[in-house]
């Protein structure tokens, strides 16, 4: 992790894929993993993900030491985690968006 | 901790003791509802709360919950509001109550000559039965191990399960040091921890129990075709079921789990039990819990003295009968609410407290309420309630191994 996202990102437990963010983010800005940067064009709430590192299509994702859903498409690191990239492996999620599709 | 532990509580007929000493106006269905408002509503700050099932058709669920809500430790009173024509065993219910201890009226209002005049007669009996209550209602010294609390989260986001609802475990891990009842719930929620709870369980027959609650629930919801996962949870940053039930069941704390509940079971021993809200058999009246309050009913039901109600996106719901007390997930939520909430677990996220700390704090206002501070939503005059209709199996003997 880039020295300027500490205080921004936590890793609830050692094993864990993603973030949690602990500051909403705004629009455009820009996360830094390594030599990697990742532009976030919307804003973020704080306690949305971010992805900890490469995650593949079909990979658990790791939050509470836990498995949440699994990846439904490749995710980079820094980018948001998500409905529109994750599903449960037990029930869909319901959301707005999903009603209108 | 400066709050005392031991503070004065209203005794009941059967030995249990009450933190609130209410007077339960009860419709016995929809056609009834508005009569026993109009009874309560000069009253409503007044300790006079309003409950009912809407349903004509007979419940033997609602019946069972109605009974333990009107002859509840927190309940002084009961005034049952009937149309006459509605299925609900009046007559059952009031002779229970009667049984009890408390004071019972029925009015049916096809028989009292209509709106007006059963209005009056409610009032009528309201002011006489509140004028006599506390001076014929024991007071009695009530210690920390005779309370019974639940805990429930409603319009969760991502923070809940990261300030608030661990926090909550940590005054869950006080009140059962202490011997006291904690209930959480519920198995919707918890979906994906199966495994970890049954490891919990104070026996491995009861541990088979939670995995067999676990998968009923995972089935009920499947074919409801919903988790239980509203759209605002996913506005808040959760993406799916488990990952909402990860952070819920924070709020069980690290006790081990000494038995298994369902709605109206009333926990024998001091410990942290699981409220199992699921109907048993085929999916037959809706969702296991149609919202929040559907659930803080049947904690209630259990005995909840009071229920900790861990929200991020900001419920501001309180309940009839048992006091709720808000304790705000999310910083930013807290600012825009503060009128409604009684603790804020977001100054964690924000390095402004430790997780025990708030812990703490939560623990405290426990005591505060038990000795008779309003909560936020009390005093707001919230009184949420709702029943539906559901059918459970009895619990087994391995589900209270204590």
């Amino acid at each position: 992790m880039d020295e300027a996202q500490t205080g921004l990102l936590l890793r609830i437990s050692d094993v864990d894929n993603v973030y949690v963010l602990l500051r909403n983010l705004t629009a455009g800005t820009v996360l830094k993993f390594g030599e990697r940067e990742t532009v976030h064009e919307k804003a973020l709430e704080l306690g949305h993900k971010i992805a900890a590192r490469d995650i593949a299509a079909g990979e658990k994702i790791i939050k509470y030491g836990a498995p949440i859903g699994s990846a439904t498409r490749d995710i980079r690191a820094g980018e948001h985690v998500h409905v529109h990239n994750i599903k449960s492996d037990y029930i869909p999620t319901y959301t707005l968006d999903s009603v209108t599709e | 901790m400066s709050a005392k532990a031991e503070f004065s509580g209203y005794l009941r007929q059967d030995g249990r003791k009450g933190i609130r000493n209410t007077i339960l106006v009860v419709y016995l269905v929809e056609c009834a509802h508005h009569v026993a408002r109009e009874i309560v509503y000069p009253h409503r700050k007044q300790g006079v709360h309003l409950i009912g099932f809407g349903g004509c058709y007979p419940n033997q669920y609602a019946y069972d919950m109605m009974a333990r809500l009107c002859t509840h430790p927190n309940t002084g009173g009961a005034l049952l509001v009937s149309l006459g024509c509605e299925s609900f065993d009046r007559r059952g219910l009031a002779k229970q109550i009667a049984e009890s201890g408390r004071p019972v009226e029925t009015l049916v209002i096809q028989e009292k000559g209509g709106t007006l005049s059963t209005v009056e007669q409610g009032q009528a009996w309201l002011g006489e039965t509140m004028a006599g209550l506390e001076e014929s209602t024991p007071r009695v010294t009530m210690a920390v191990d005779e309370l019974v609390v639940g805990a429930i989260c409603g319009g969760s986001d991502a923070t809940s399960g990261i300030t608030a609802n661990p926090a909550i475990g940590r005054c869950f891990d006080l009140l059962v040091e202490k011997d006291a009842k904690a209930i959480f719930e519920e198995g919707g929620e918890l979906i994906g921890c199966e495994r970890i709870m049954a490891e919990r369980a104070v026996t491995p027959e009861l541990g088979e129990e939670i995995l067999a609650t676990m998968e009923k629930t995972a089935r009920y919801y499947t074919t409801m075709g919903h988790g239980s996962f509203a759209v605002g949870n996913a506005d808040g940053g959760l993406s799916t079921v488990e990952e909402k039930s990860m952070g819920a069941y924070a709020k069980s704390g690290s006790s081990p789990i000494s038995g298994l509940i369902k709605p109206g079971d009333v926990p024998p021993a001091g410990g942290l039990y699981l409220l199992d809200i699921v109907p048993d058999g085929g999916a037959r009246f809706g969702f296991p819990n149609i919202n929040d309050n559907a659930e803080i009913a049947e904690l209630i039901a259990c005995g909840a003295h009071m229920t900790l109600f861990s929200t991020g996106r900001g419920s501001v719901v309180g309940s009839a009968i048992s006091p709720v007390i808000k304790v705000c997930a999310n910083p930013d939520t807290f600012r825009r609410m503060a009128g409604d909430m009684d603790v804020d677990a977001g100054r964690i996220l924000e390095g402004r407290a430790t997780l025990d700390e708030v812990g703490e704090e939560i623990f405290s206002q426990v005591l505060a309420v038990a000795g008779g501070a309003p909560t936020k939503s009390e005093s707001l005059g919230h009184q949420e309630f709702v029943l539906t209709y559901k059918s459970f199996e009895p619990i087994g003997p391995a589900c209270l191994p204590v």
